[in-house]
């Protein structure tokens, strides 16, 4: 399945990193019926989100479908400087992926 | 130089990890979601989706605050973001009390990981959006009440 590019930012606030996301996906939650058909729209939603810094992991998130659709996720880590390489990953209900790095500025 | 290059090796061991995850998942889509807390995700109260999540019995906490608009004009975009000054913070839990399915999200939180996490969640009705925050091994919690003028969930 082909995943549209996932926006990510990292800027230091303060003497910490704030990292901003916004990811592309349906978040389906399964409980929805089409207007059109009727039927039940088929769960499509990320379920884990991870994210590290310098490799090391900072966030494990597991998400239901009470997301908003387009997710906005925003976090903040200690202990980092500008430079530090921040990559966000997720994976959803079907088992597709996306990730996206940045480096905070 | 020797330091750097172990946190090199580091990193890059730790990215190897990942990575090897991840291709498990991509082979195998249902391995992909396997540590999923899907009893707490599918639970249609907050009590059973609270006890599934291993959050139940929470203290009220003035140290959390859930920021949130007093009113959501459209219940499929309310914008939400938790803070806490808890010592520590190892995850934050996200629930919306009057959704079909209340449990939203869980963050887990580590190496420097603050206790703070915004985001945009979907309210079927006008209900608390309620933070439980897992601190020094014990659980907190606050809530803060948003009206919902059209529902997020369903039709």
């Amino acid at each position: 399945m082909s995943v549209e590019p996932m926006r990510i930012r990292a800027a230091m606030v303060g003497n910490v990193a704030e990292v901003k996301c916004l990811m592309n996906h349906p978040m389906e939650t399964g409980q929805r019926k089409d207007a059109k058909t009727g039927q039940l729209v088929p769960a499509h939603f990320i379920t884990t989100v991870t994210a590290t810094v310098d490799g090391k992991q900072v966030l494990d998130a597991q998400w239901g479908g009470g997301i908003s659709r387009n997710p906005y996720l925003a976090f903040r880590v200690a202990g980092v400087g500008k430079g530090a390489k921040v990559q966000v990953n997720w994976v959803d209900n079907t088992g597709a992926t996306n990730s996206a790095d940045a480096t905070v500025g | 130089m020797q330091v750097q290059r172990r946190n090199v090796l580091k990193s890059a061991g730790a990215a190897g990890v990942v990575g090897v995850a991840m291709a498990a998942g991509l082979l195998k889509p249902g391995m992909a979601f396997a540590n999923w807390n899907k009893a707490a995700f599918e639970a249609r109260s907050v009590d059973a989706a609270l006890s599934a999540a291993g959050l139940s019995g929470a203290a009220n906490s003035g140290d959390i605050t859930v920021k949130a608009p007093d009113i959501a004009e459209n219940g499929a975009v309310v914008p939400v973001e938790v803070t806490t000054t808890l010592p520590n913070p190892e995850s934050i839990a996200l629930l919306g009390e009057k959704n079909t399915l209340p449990m939203i999200a869980s963050f887990g939180l580590m190496n420097g990981a603050q206790g703070f996490v915004s985001t945009r969640i979907k309210m079927g009705t006008t209900s608390n959006v309620r933070a439980v925050v897992k601190s020094g091994g014990k659980l907190y919690t606050a809530a803060k009440e948003v009206k919902v003028t059209i529902g997020g969930c369903g039709g």
